[in-house]
């Protein structure tokens, strides 16, 4: 069974943002709602990286464990999903969340945070809609996974910074762009993600 | 897998740590060059492991007016995780569970303590109307509060398997909103108990004779006491403390990155949960010793009177300074 994950080639982000629209828009998420975004580390100076970030879909995912209502898990690809009809909004898995990676469709005064949204991997949603559904597109977004593709935000990515795939696989790739190219700024938030980086 | 919980420990004390070193910056770097003179794509490049050592988090440029994604990588969401899901479980057990059972242990070895003049019939008023309510209006709004804070850390483990996943997401979706809003009375209560009472509170003389004493829980020794003695001092400053420190955490929480960054509310989650935990088994204790462990007790906040020979041997000083009054007024 492969381990689904995200990579981000910071040496090859152009911060073009590609990824982060071809996510608003497969997904269709609400205005205010970002899954993916674009940060740009030291913007400007020498050595300025850019870093596609989403939900990295983490081994022992810590907004899964500290969710009070346990609406959060991760499937056996390793892609972290949950379940809006359970959510209560309390925003503890952003407290939680390494990445920033959960996203409220309110501000959250009162605890009106609404029901939390976050990166699918494509894969549809955690609830109890039936797999590649209208509802649960509505609710969660695409399930590109269902129907055999990845992530449209690495699939898009123009220089094919961001990869989405077996871990192996894609830190295989990696490993291989390091070495052809003689540098490489290490996978961003594999450590913190997955306990384990890759080593070049 | 040890290890990771060794380096999670670690965190903890990390975490607080974070706070402080908010305000550093990355050193200003300049371009490098080969020896050829092109510049080298990677000389200055900016590597993660440098980055997580200046600073806990990783931060950047977006291009989203969302200033809390600027923050690309923040590790010490984990060490939450760690204070959430294992410090604050035992922690809290440990406390509340030990609470509880000291006390049991107080009611069979001590046992209930009895007027030991026995009742004299006659009643004098110890707490006003307005006294009472406040006190029961902060008592009501701390057991809601209680309940449903206790829900949000352990229901997953206590209710959820018990109720279902879906009755349980609509409970704690109803507790979150009840905790939310029923905080304001609680505060309010806070306020109206502390001045109301801070005066009778302050630590006099006679407080030090009272632990002498032994605080009245031994039969042969008498403890003297004002209006409230050493004991009720302690739980009234106690609770303006921790109610202060939840109120404030608390707001933090209910009105989330306003005033601090993601830093700030972990931080505030933290105190928030071990202050509430501690003031939780401070108020069991508190609900024995009015109830249970003492006989006469609570009608002073029940009814407001209390019996004189209660009176006589609790608060023997407040009770001559009232009669005392009393016979100005009657001759």
């Amino acid at each position: 069974m492969a381990r689904l994950k995200f990579l981000c080639d910071a040496d090859r982000c152009i911060d073009c943002n590609a990824c982060v629209t071809a996510c608003k828009n497969e997904n269709e998420v609400p205005w205010g709602i970002n899954r993916r975004r674009v940060v740009t580390i030291n913007d400007g100076k020498p050595g300025e990286r850019s870093v596609s970030m989403a939900c990295m879909h983490c081994t022992d995912a810590p907004c899964a464990a500290v969710c009070p209502v346990s609406c959060i898990f991760s499937t056996d690809d390793g892609v972290v999903l949950h379940s809006k009809d359970l959510c209560i909004g309390c925003g503890y898995c952003f407290y939680a969340c390494p990445f920033g990676a959960p996203q409220y469709p309110k501000i959250g005064n009162f605890g009106s945070r609404g029901k939390m949204d976050k990166c699918t991997y494509c894969a549809g949603g955690g609830g109890n809609e039936v797999s590649g559904s209208v509802a649960e597109f509505k609710k969660y977004g695409s399930n590109r996974l269902a129907q055999g593709k990845l992530p449209l935000c690495a699939e898009m990515c123009s220089t094919k910074s961001l990869l989405a795939g077996d871990g192996e696989i894609i830190a295989q790739i990696y490993k291989e762009r390091v070495l052809t190219r003689g540098y490489g700024s290490g996978a961003w938030g594999w450590m913190t993600a997955y306990h384990e980086g890759i080593a070049t | 897998m040890n290890g990771l919980k060794f380096m999670r420990a670690k965190g903890a004390l990390a975490m607080l740590l974070a706070f402080i070193a908010l305000t550093c910056t990355p050193p200003a770097m300049a371009e490098e060059h080969a020896p050829d003179g092109a510049p080298k794509p990677d000389a200055s490049a900016v590597h993660e492991a440098t980055l997580l050592q200046q600073a806990p988090r990783i931060e950047g440029r977006i291009d989203i007016p969302d200033t809390r994604a600027s923050v690309l990588m923040q590790p010490a969401g984990r060490r939450w995780d760690y204070f959430h899901e294992f410090t604050l479980h035992r922690m809290g057990a440990i406390i509340i569970l030990g609470m509880i059972a000291l006390l049991a242990a107080a009611y069979i070895i001590v046992g209930r303590i009895r007027i030991s003049a026995g009742r004299s019939g006659k009643k004098i008023q110890r707490f006003t109307l307005f006294e009472r309510f406040s006190h029961w209006l902060t008592a009501v709004s701390f057991v809601i509060l209680g309940l449903t804070g206790l829900n949000i850390t352990f229901g997953k483990i206590l209710l959820r398997p018990l109720m279902g996943a879906e009755a349980f997401s609509n409970l704690a979706q109803w507790a979150k909103y009840v905790h939310n809003f029923v905080s304001f009375a609680f505060v309010l209560g806070l306020i109206l108990i502390v001045s109301l009472w801070l005066k009778d509170n302050i630590p006099r003389a006679v407080d030090i004779d009272w632990i002498r004493q032994g605080g009245g829980f031994i039969k042969s020794k008498h403890a003297p006491a004002g209006r409230f003695n050493a004991g009720e001092k302690a739980v009234f400053w106690c609770a303006l403390g921790a109610g202060a420190a939840v109120s404030i955490s608390g707001f933090l929480l209910l009105f989330p990155f306003y005033v601090t960054n993601i830093a700030g509310m972990q931080a505030a989650q933290v105190i928030h949960a071990i202050i509430a935990i501690l003031f939780v088994a401070l108020i069991i204790a508190h609900i024995y010793i009015g109830t249970l462990g003492m006989e006469g007790a609570f009608e002073a906040m029940g009814t407001g009177e209390v019996d004189l020979n209660w009176a006589k041997e609790h608060h023997d000083q407040w009770l001559t300074e009232r009669l005392a009054k009393q016979g100005v007024r009657q001759p």
